[in-house]
């Protein structure tokens, strides 16, 4: 199978922000504004996001996070009226920048919905779809593509003898992660996740959670999330967001030990939020 | 201290029952008178028309006498409408539905077309009937011809099928269209793979709906100037036609009592071909809809 995803390494080269002690970074932000109409939604958002880890993003409801990681890629611009200013390098490159093809973006960033929402189709197609709009027919591949997706989201050994009964049929928690593997399915570099486990029962959120785990060893993941347990849990850096703005961004462990800003303390000890 | 006084609530159960037993039957009573009209109305037609109803019937040429009358030259035209507004209607109606909702910007100049839209399936049949003989059949000089005839009936029904193909489109939830989008799927991948597959069975049932209007209409057909007697079949689409409706309609003229009757087993040919047509409408609509 064919990648185009240039290999981090290479490419932190080529760029020259590769650091000997930091990771390479994906994602850089900066100065990020947008509206909706004129709701003033991001503010000055300033984000490096590392390659191989996992980014939490937490936050009360309404704070803008699910439009921070859906302007990561472009899926923002799907609702009208939106405008943006400032820049997101991916891999340095910005992605308003005029003639970057947003399919091209998408090809490279997975998504990962709050609510599952496989295609009315069977599950091997569900998987198949991505590879096959980017132009894949030969049969032999598309199976081998299939089976590496869902042993990836580990869901193969589930659905492996109904292949080609209908999505539809899961359980919501298979369903999310059957979404996990069609995600996987275009060999993406990074993988977007909005409130992945908002929709599912504690022992489905907890086997997503093992895979997110799994997934950051390939994939760079950031990650929306309403619990905080989860953010602790799962990721290595986590920004706490607040009425459009980055309030602090740093370790995980120190953010949820010892943050910094005092609305930061509020919300992760539950005073509001 | 309580607001509910209980034993007064229990005396006043009475009447709120009534009231409520009294609705029922005022709601059904509606509903029969419906169903009563139409149980007269088949009656009448079929006692009317059955005795003329036979195999010869639907094989005959039209005639002077009621006894050798028959439709098929009326039948056989119908179909050659139905071939005309089929493919017209389903490829500019659902082209338009798929523009108006997947691409254009929703502005002020699309709100002001939608309106128009909803509009044009108010506007009486026999101004369209105007509009087609000034502009098929004068100006483009295709004559009373099938062409002339489909492409008219074609925009009489257009405003039905783009506004049910739009409502079929606009049901596919927008989960899926993320989905395939946020998989780097173009916009024509999606509508192909993703929103058509998922719409189909309800633009098939506006498609069928709008047709059976199409076949079923006189009035735009009067107005062109269809022939009401004609006693040799179209062999392609410039070729003059007439329709079940014009035929029924040239019987039900005639001054001779049995020609009333073999009007009657014209429209019973006419519903029978309806009720299929509706019947395949409602079970595309109960088999194939997706209920997500």
């Amino acid at each position: 199978m064919n990648t185009t995803i240039v290999k981090p390494e290479n490419l932190a080269a080529v760029n020259g922000m590769g650091n000997q002690d930091a990771k390479g970074i994906v994602y850089r932000t900066k100065e990020l504004n947008l509206w909706y109409g004129d709701n003033h939604a991001l503010k000055n958002i300033n984000l490096d996001i590392n390659e191989n880890e996992v980014t939490a993003i937490i936050g009360p409801s309404g704070c803008g996070k699910s439009t921070y990681i859906k302007t990561l890629n472009r899926m923002i611009e799907l609702v009208p009226d939106v405008k943006t200013s400032g820049e997101i390098e991916y891999r340095g490159r910005n992605i308003f920048q005029k003639g970057y093809g947003v399919e091209e973006l998408r090809t490279k960033v997975g998504m990962v919905f709050q609510k599952p929402n496989p295609f009315p189709k069977s599950i091997y197609e569900n998987v198949a779809y991505g590879p096959k709009i980017h132009g894949i027919k030969d049969k032999k591949i598309l199976n081998q593509i299939v089976e590496k997706s869902l042993k990836g989201a580990a869901i193969w050994d589930e659905v492996k003898d109904r292949l080609h009964e209908n999505a539809y049929g899961l359980s919501g928690g298979q369903q999310q992660r059957l979404c996990i593997a069609r995600c996987l399915a275009i060999e993406p570099d990074v993988i977007l996740m909005d409130e992945p486990t908002s929709a599912l029962d504690p022992i489905s959120t907890l086997k997503v959670e093992e895979l997110v785990q799994e997934l950051k060893k390939e994939y760079s993941i950031i990650i929306v999330t309403h619990n905080m347990q989860q953010a602790a849990r799962i990721s290595d850096k986590t920004a706490f967001f607040l009425n459009g703005e980055v309030i602090e961004y740093t370790e995980t462990d120190k953010i949820f030990s010892n943050p910094t800003d005092k609305r930061t303390e509020d919300y992760i000890t539950g005073r509001f939020g | 201290m309580k607001f509910i006084d209980h034993t007064k609530v229990l005396q006043k159960m009475k009447p709120r029952l009534a009231a409520n037993l009294v609705f029922k039957f005022v709601f059904m009573a509606a509903t029969a008178f419906a169903l009563l009209v139409l149980g007269i109305l088949l009656y009448r037609v079929i006692t009317q028309g059955i005795g003329y109803l036979d195999w010869q019937f639907l094989q005959g040429l039209p005639s002077r006498n009621p006894e050798q009358a028959g439709v098929k030259t009326a039948l056989i035209g119908t179909i050659w409408l139905m071939g005309v507004v089929t493919p017209v209607t389903l490829l500019l109606g659902v082209g338009t539905a798929i523009y108006l909702e997947e691409y254009a910007k929703k502005n002020k100049f699309t709100s002001f077309i939608q309106v128009n839209i909803s509009n044009l399936a108010g506007v009486p049949s026999i101004v369209f009937g105007l509009l087609g003989l000034t502009v098929f059949v004068r100006a483009l000089s295709l004559g009373t011809s099938v062409l002339a005839a489909g492409l008219t009936m074609s925009l009489l029904v257009l405003p039905i099928i783009i506004v049910s193909a739009q409502e079929a489109i606009r049901a596919v939830p927008k989960e899926l269209r993320e989905a395939s989008y946020g998989m780097g799927a173009t916009k024509w991948q999606t509508i192909l793979r993703v929103v058509m597959p998922a719409a189909i069975p309800g633009i098939l049932t506006g498609g069928i709906l709008a047709l059976s209007r199409a076949i079923g209409e006189t009035a735009p057909l009067v107005v062109l100037g269809l022939p009401l007697f004609l006693a040799f079949l179209p062999k392609s689409v410039f070729d003059m036609f007439t329709v079940l409706p014009m035929q029924i309609y040239n019987w039900t003229g005639r001054p001779q009592e049995e020609f009333h009757a073999v009007a009657a087993a014209g429209i019973m040919v006419l519903l029978t071909m309806l009720i299929i047509m509706n019947s395949i409408a409602v079970f595309i609509r109960n088999k194939f809809t997706r209920r997500y």
